[in-house]
């Protein structure tokens, strides 16, 4: 739409002038008073705004996650909505500080784009959903369909792959925005809806009859989604890394939004003790340029990882989405943390 | 002269009288106004480079050899997710021009309608070509572009249970399929058919007028150009064999396959711009005609002129000099209004180029293509509209 040229244009203006891009993030952070996090428009159980405009969901937690560790106050947070052609100018120009947006790193946005990933938040891959009406088993008999995709993600480019690559033939069906994709799939205008599965499983739940929508077992791709910064700025870059890990960190030594406060005080394992900041002359907080209880009041405010990955898109969400992959080392899946000492 | 020579200052000037001298001022603030602009554009060109240094980012242009990598729905040339960057553009590049090509026939076509209509003497005519462009040009263009998509081409039926119409077409929420000619290797004859009655058309049209000047008698030449530019190709045509088959759509198990689409998204498209800019246009006819003074007609008409031929030679020349110019300002708001595609998926210019940005990250690139390219076309219709005005212009004898 209009706006996105005009939001291109702006933020090309603004990555054009702005020159305070480079100053330490952490330090702008501070003195505006809160993060500034790149989200989505709006996916059920990812990023969404309620009704009086509150956001919430996975990557809004992990937002939260940040203000508690700088701040002690997860409140402190504004929200860049941005599409999915949109968020890259966003964070370049420096209209956000952090961009959490069920963003897949790949080594093209690693580089030539200019931003740092180093923590993967929720490992996805691409997956297909089709009206049980069309009676189709597998993505492989899905020939001269029509695909509806959303402009400028990676799903765009492993469609084309992968029907490239099984010599199927497809139409493909592009819109800019979700909502766009959603309607012209609910109307009939394609036969398949592809993005990543986690996006499958938000999206079907937004159809007025989700129980007529089958996803398809393939999985087509490797959708490591996770935080991107900007480049230039590793202080900051540890920070938002480490946020993910102390989550991780945290399911790992068991301690919960509930119980963080009386472990604190009890726990007597030098590890735990380390984490929270309760160790004598400890310096891991002040060296990451937070207070040494940044990993406490993180678990305050947001829970562990798996309270997080509950609270939002787990088993007694209407997402309904398991663990699989994103279950802990120690569970078979693949979220470890490195050793925070 | 040798009082000429003593007012002359050419040894005595003092610093003073060179402040003072308007000449000399004149270029001084031209030369420091030019001074200041090309300041401003290089900092801002110095600011952009130092900035994108700083920011990691890859720039220049070399991205556009890259692989796009993605597929495009509606493409005029060959285009694959294998073609480059540059060629995704192209696409979208030709996919704005085609639908502002289309929009602007069809908006003049509705236009001149229109506005014709509200001039008529007929109450009902008049009144309903009012409504029709108070309400098209009062709603945002990017209403009307969703009233077609979604309002009325949403409405058409499921792939499933499409209408058939006759020809072999076939009308589904997908668009509209209908069976794409298949040439055979005689075919070329017709395209020959046709440039030979087109040149023929030319001659008889040539000899119509020297012998109407010559004896007064007329010669009605649309009918035999009629007969030349339709009667030619189709007696080639039959006269090498009829070389010509269809490729029918037919059901496939998701889609139709075969045949040519025309797909929603264009049509929604090409519909709303056209609908919108004609209201326009209609309001440019009507002040035209209303320009020419009713003595005009009255004259020509005292000189015996039938109406047909007063409008078609003395309103009709006259109102062009006043509605080309605002014309061709209605065509260009049309070209840029495309841009407005990307909002149902349509692959036009900025929803291609879009793409390419945010895959490549190239976003003062691909804005820069976007604003060459706009002002590009934007400057070929005016050169062609200044062309058309000068010669549509009277010619004062």
């Amino acid at each position: 739409m209009k706006k996105t040229l005009l939001s291109a244009a702006i933020g090309a203006a603004v990555l054009g002038f702005a020159s305070a891009a480079s100053a330490a993030t952490l330090d702008t952070v501070k003195s505006k008073g809160f993060v500034q996090c790149v989200v989505n428009t709006g996916l059920a159980g990812f990023a969404a705004p309620d009704a009086s405009g509150n956001w919430s969901g996975f990557d809004v937690d992990y937002c939260k996650a940040v203000a508690a560790a700088i701040f002690n106050d997860a409140t402190k947070t504004k929200y860049t909505p941005t599409t999915s052609q949109t968020r890259f100018t966003a964070l370049q120009s420096g209209e956000g500080d952090v961009l959490f947006r069920n963003t897949t790193w790949t080594i093209n946005r690693d580089t030539a784009l200019g931003f740092n990933f180093r923590t993967v938040n929720y490992y996805d891959g691409q997956g297909f959903m089709v009206p049980k009406s069309l009676n189709v088993k597998s993505a492989l008999e899905l020939s001269g369909a029509a695909v509806c995709v959303q402009s400028g993600t990676t799903t765009e480019l492993n469609l084309a792959d992968y029907f490239k690559a099984n010599k199927l033939e497809y139409k493909p069906v592009v819109y800019e925005k979700l909502p766009e994709v959603n309607q012209a799939y609910q109307e009939g205008r394609c036969d398949v809806y592809t993005t990543d599965q986690s996006g499958l499983y938000s999206l079907r739940l937004s159809l007025s009859n989700p129980d007529e929508h089958i996803i398809l077992p393939e999985i087509i791709s490797k959708e490591p989604l996770g935080p991107a910064v900007r480049q230039g700025d590793d202080q900051w870059f540890d920070i938002v890394s480490w946020t993910h890990y102390a989550l991780v960190q945290a399911e790992e030594f068991g301690l919960t939004k509930a119980n963080v406060d009386d472990i604190r005080k009890s726990s007597t394992n030098p590890d735990v003790r380390r984490f929270l900041g309760v160790e004598k002359d400890t310096k891991i907080g002040t060296d990451l340029g937070l207070t040494n209880d940044w990993a406490y009041n993180i678990v305050k405010a947001v829970g562990n990882y798996g309270e997080v990955f509950e609270r939002n898109i787990g088993q007694n969400t209407p997402l309904k989405i398991q663990r699989g992959l994103n279950a802990l080392w120690t569970k078979g899946g693949l979220q470890y943390a490195p050793p925070v000492r | 002269m040798t009082d000429h020579a003593a007012i002359a200052p050419s040894e005595a000037r003092t610093l003073r009288s060179y402040v003072y001298d308007p000449k000399i001022r004149a270029i001084f603030f031209q030369i420091l106004t030019l001074v200041i602009v090309v300041a401003i554009g290089w900092s801002i060109f110095d600011n952009t480079v130092a900035n994108l240094a700083r920011s990691g980012t890859a720039s220049g242009y070399q991205f556009l050899k890259g692989r796009a990598g993605f597929d495009i729905g509606a493409s005029l040339i060959d285009y694959s997710s294998d073609s480059t960057y540059g060629r995704a553009i192209l696409v979208g590049f030709l996919n704005t021009i085609l639908v502002a090509f289309f929009g602007i026939i069809t908006a003049t076509a509705i236009g001149f309608i229109i506005g014709i209509g509200r001039l008529s003497k007929n109450w009902l005519i008049a009144k309903l070509c009012t409504v029709y462009v108070e309400v098209f040009r009062n709603i945002p263009v990017l209403l009307i572009i969703f009233f077609w998509y979604k309002g009325v081409l949403s409405s058409l039926p499921q792939v499933r249970d499409s209408l058939k119409l006759p020809l072999g077409m076939v009308l589904n929420n997908r668009g509209l399929a209908f069976p794409r000619p298949v040439w055979g290797d005689a075919a070329w004859v017709i395209p020959v058919a046709l440039l030979i009655a087109i040149v023929a058309t030319f001659i008889v049209a040539r000899w119509a007028k020297q012998r109407q000047m010559r004896t007064g008698q007329q010669f009605h030449t649309i009918w035999a150009a009629i007969g030349l530019i339709v009667g030619l190709p189709v007696l080639a045509f039959l006269a090498v064999g009829a070389p010509l088959t269809f490729d029918f759509p037919i059901a496939g198990r998701f889609n139709l396959s075969g045949g040519s689409v025309i797909a929603p998204e264009f049509v929604a498209l090409y519909l709303a711009l056209s609908f919108y800019t004609a209201s326009f246009i209609a309001e440019t006819i009507r002040a035209g005609i209303r320009a020419v003074a009713k003595g005009q007609s009255e004259a020509a008409a005292a000189l015996g002129l039938q109406p047909s031929t007063t409008t078609r030679l003395v309103v009709v020349p006259q109102a062009m000099r006043v509605i080309i110019p605002p014309l061709t300002s209605q065509y260009l708001n049309l070209t840029k209004n495309s841009s407005l595609g990307i909002a149902v998926g349509f692959p036009e210019l900025v929803a291609t180029g879009g793409t390419t940005m945010n895959q490549t990250g190239q976003a003062i690139e691909v804005v820069s293509i976007w604003l060459v390219v706009y002002l590009s076309i934007s400057i070929t219709t005016s050169l062609f509209m200044n062309w058309f005005n000068a010669k549509m212009a009277l010619v004062e004898r």
